[in-house]
């Protein structure tokens, strides 16, 4: 380091530096593999083992019950319903503000708002909508008594498919928002006059110039929307007890030991859980790439 | 026409955030019948239980920030300076925590360090509450890591380490009073969205039955009527708060910037 | 016969008016040059040529046909812009045939076209990379061909030389001004370097403060500047105070000698003083070849640029810049030593304001 002796050669100097260098990323090395990489692989390899700690796919096989497989179907199509309108809605806010339409002056307070509510999550935002759109929630009795509206005959119910996707748009449509206005800022002004001066409409500019560079950013962050929603438990648990059977509180049931019983199947639900995110990122790491060929 | 449907849309997502934050209030207002009161609040801050877990949340999220700077600000560091061939896998790790859930990690926890393992850290108390500081410091990883190293980004790392160098500076000294002070709103705004995460996280505190405000409010939100809308307002400040505080921050950094 | 009409221009930003009442026709197969200052109101003119602008007042034709509130894709343009406005995403055909495409040409048209083009720039061999696997040169040459593309009858470039190594700069520049001469295609260039709009313009409009200063040749621009603007804004110029002896004959004297200009003064009584401005090029060494000296000064300085050795000259305090030939005996000023200049009499001039 600052040794006061200059090293005798280039060659004992450069010895000694190598090591050192791979020191300095130890301790963020061990804390990862001690606290992310081991507790992961601790279960994935526990889905493919007996408790005697042989091999099996037995496990995994147990999942295959119709239960579990709705609990799964209906995880899956809450976090892909929610990625793709928290997409579609946080996109077109985005672009609203970012190209005009609507004035510049609330796109601070508009990102603001956006690290508020994308951090709004679990417990709290479960009783804001427990406390709007629940049974008793003020909507629900509003447009009961005033407007002689009954949600509930009208076939919504906040602790459903349709409520829990609601609730979850009110973080997915921030972090959208918050990720993607970056990626907008980037279109640059030139493109799109390029684009119009050689007679291309403004639906033409977006179908063949800004869409295919914005396709990366919107890709990952439908992945990372889709994960987000997949893996939210807090947010379930306190909406609707465990009344909804998805596999976050499935899992959560399991782990406290109130159902089930195997806790080997409890391995299998998590594993499962880290496939389904983990196939929806090699998706979009596949796609990126097909979608990137012209990046650096 | 283009300029009605964006205000349009504008007003419809405007009605769908703001409602539930409105519902909140209002119910948490209501718990005397017929006016509005503050009784739920008073009820919720007089609670011995409250207060317990408050400050228990308060601690973790802070000792949480202690160890991600700590964790994060050498590492980004050094992977800039050093090993710049490591940033890609060492940024794709930091994304790790986004992509596999929260519960299946602290599922991971339970298993890998109960009482019958060679680090038996649930067995106590304490030993369970280090794991819980480690999972938050998971959770917050990404956020801290990019943070810091959008910081780190903007100072000429290499140049600033090479003058303290030839000054005599020491790594320690380079560190705590070059490197931290040039990203300090950086690890700030890191802070202060960990501090939010933690102060309401519920799965992990749940699941390794510790006296955190995450678990609390969901028990007391399955037990009460009006107390968990006031728990909710009470969050979303803190959560404003600390969004406030990095607007704040880095605002700041912006005035101290300008030329002068 | 005038092609390109632009009739009253003018255009307001909120209160700020960034053109005056501009007015200019350009001819079929001109090559035009809108020389500045930034902020001057060249760009602007050239944005509302291409539609990105609406004009406040005024009119735009083109082939006699009004433009004025077309969109910029119902215009037949094209145009360059300043850097790095290729579609990233498209390799270097998809970008030369965008426009072809958004016209619903069929496909082997297509093909054809844009070989042609890629012909033109010299760049076939590069029809599959992308613009970040290739130089600001082969960039811009692929933004000029993807311009081209589409057979616009106008063609507008704005400063796409600017991002570029001086070198690259001249050399692309040729090489836009042969094609443009190839294609015959009415050109308006946009730039703020002089020795640009200088060097391949068949007009130049020197713009100032919104409104054209002087519209002419590179010639009539720099040895006949109509105002002062245009006098320091292109080359170099140096101002002399001098008396005037008689505003009819053009007679004044500088020091002590008497010399008579190449036009009548008007507008200022004998006896006053008069700035008189000349080009570096018009001072030479006093010697028994080039008759009597009009100057005499103190050298403060002479840099050897190659060719030429610029020297500057305090005669009185004003300074005197000129350029002496580079030859193995030249003379080689020192500073300090005394210095007396000639003048050629064709190469002074008395500036309006």
């Amino acid at each position: 380091m600052t040794s006061p002796n200059p090293p005798t050669g280039p060659f004992p100097a450069r010895r000694m530096r190598l090591p050192f260098h791979w020191l300095g990323i130890l301790p963020f090395a061990v804390f990862v593999l001690l606290f992310l990489i081991m507790p992961t692989m601790k279960i994935v390899i526990g889905a493919f083992q007996r408790p005697d700690g042989s091999f099996t796919f037995q496990n995994i096989g147990n999942l295959f019950t119709p239960s579990i497989l709705a609990a799964y179907g209906i995880s899956i199509r809450i976090s892909m319903a929610s990625a793709f309108f928290g997409c579609l809605i946080g996109f077109g806010t985005a672009a609203a503000v970012v190209l005009g339409g609507l004035p510049r002056a609330i796109r601070g307070p508009l990102m603001t708002f956006s690290g508020v509510a994308s951090n709004f999550a679990g417990v709290p935002l479960a009783f804001a909508f427990l406390a709007t759109l629940g049974p008793v929630g003020f909507i629900t009795v509003f447009l009961q008594t005033e407007l002689g509206i009954n949600l509930r005959m009208l076939g919504f119910n906040l602790l459903s498919f349709w409520g829990l996707t609601l609730t979850y748009l009110f973080f997915q449509i921030p972090l959208m928002i918050l990720i993607i206005t970056p990626a907008l800022d980037g279109l640059k002004k030139e493109w799109r006059e390029a684009a119009s001066i050689l007679g291309a409409t403004n639906a033409q500019y977006w179908r063949m110039v800004a869409l295919p560079i914005l396709t990366p950013a919107i890709l990952g962050t439908f992945a990372l929307l889709f994960a987000n929603a997949f893996g939210a438990v807090a947010t379930a648990i306190a909406l609707t007890g465990s009344s909804l059977s998805i596999v976050p509180i499935l899992l959560f049931a399991q782990i406290r030991g109130d159902v089930l019983g195997d806790p080997h199947l409890g391995y299998a639900l998590a594993f499962g859980m880290i496939a389904v995110t983990g196939v929806a990122n090699t998706v979009y790491i596949w796609l990126r790439a097909r979608s990137e060929r012209w990046m650096r | 026409m283009k300029r009605f449907w964006a205000w349009g849309a504008l007003i419809i997502g405007l009605l769908y955030f703001i409602l539930p934050l409105i519902g909140m209030t209002n119910f948490s207002l209501k718990m005397r019948r017929g006016v509005y009161s503050f009784d739920a609040y008073a009820k919720v801050l007089a609670d011995t239980r409250f207060q317990e877990t408050f400050t228990y949340s308060v601690t973790l999220a802070l000792l949480t920030i202690l160890v991600g700077v700590f964790l994060v600000v050498p590492t980004a560091y050094w992977v800039r300076l050093k090993l710049p061939f490591l940033r890609p896998y060492v940024e794709f790790v930091t994304l790790l925590p986004l992509v596999i859930p929260a519960i299946v990690v602290v599922f991971g926890y339970i298993r890998l360090y109960n009482t019958s393992s060679w680090l038996p850290l649930t067995g106590t108390a304490l030993g369970t509450d280090v794991l819980l500081v480690a999972g938050y410091t998971m959770l917050a990883l990404p956020y801290m890591y990019r943070a810091v190293d959008t910081g780190l980004r903007t100072i000429d790392v290499t140049t600033l380490t090479e003058a303290a160098q030839s000054l005599g500076a020491g790594w320690f000294t380079i560190i705590t009073r070059i490197i931290l002070p040039n990203v300090l709103v950086a690890v700030l705004s890191g802070a202060f969205l960990t501090f939010a995460i933690v102060i309401g996280e519920f799965t992990m505190a749940a699941l390794l039955n510790r006296p955190a405000f995450g678990p609390y409010m969901q028990v007391l939100g399955a037990n009460r009527a009006y107390e968990p809308a006031a728990l909710a307002v009470i969050a979303f400040a803190i959560t404003w708060g600390c969004l406030g505080l990095i607007q704040l921050v880095s605002r700041f950094q912006k005035s101290a910037q300008r030329p002068v | 016969m005038s092609f390109l009409t632009l009739t009253h221009l003018q255009k307001s930003f909120g209160s700020v008016k960034v053109v005056h009442d501009f007015n200019m026709t350009i001819d079929k197969g001109e090559f035009v040059s809108f020389l500045g200052p930034s902020g001057c109101g060249k760009t602007t003119v050239l944005r509302m040529i291409a539609g990105f602008e609406i004009p406040t007042g005024g009119t735009i034709e083109i082939a006699g046909k009004d433009q004025t509130h077309l969109r910029p894709n119902q215009r037949n343009i094209g145009m360059v812009f300043q850097a790095y406005a290729l579609f990233p995403n498209m390799n270097v055909f998809d970008n030369v045939a965008f426009g072809l495409k958004v016209a619903g040409k069929p496909k082997n048209e297509i093909e054809s076209r844009v070989k042609e083009m890629l012909k033109l720039i010299h760049l076939e061999h590069l029809a599959d990379r992308y613009p970040y696997q290739m130089s600001g040169g082969q960039q811009q040459r692929v933004a000029l061909a993807r311009a081209l593309a589409p057979k616009p009858e106008v063609l507008l470039l704005d400063e796409p030389l600017s991002a570029l190594d001086a070198k690259i700069r001249v050399s692309l520049r040729e090489e836009i001004r042969q094609i443009q001469r190839h294609l015959g295609i009415t050109t308006v260039f946009v730039t703020h370097d002089q020795e640009e709009a200088l060097s391949i313009s068949d007009r130049i409009v020197v713009m100032n403060g919104g409104k054209a200063d002087q519209i002419g040749t590179a010639p009539e621009i720099y040895n006949r500047p109509a105002t002062r603007f245009v006098a320091n804004f292109v080359g170099t110029l140096n101002v002399i105070e001098a008396t005037l002896v008689n505003g009819a004959t053009g007679v004044v004297k500088i020091g002590e000698e008497l010399v008579s200009l190449p036009q009548p003064v008007s507008g200022k009584a004998d006896g006053q003083s008069i700035s008189v401005a000349f080009r570096p090029e018009a001072a030479m060494v006093a010697g028994p070849a080039t008759g009597p000296a009009a100057l005499t000064g103190t050298v403060m300085s002479s840099n050897f640029l190659g060719s030429v050795m610029r020297t500057k000259v305090d005669v009185g305090g004003n300074i005197i810049s000129f350029d002496i030939f580079n030859h193995p005996s030249a003379l080689r000023p020192k500073a300090g030593e005394t210095l007396s200049l000639t003048l050629q009499k064709d190469g002074l001039m008395v500036l309006g304001d």
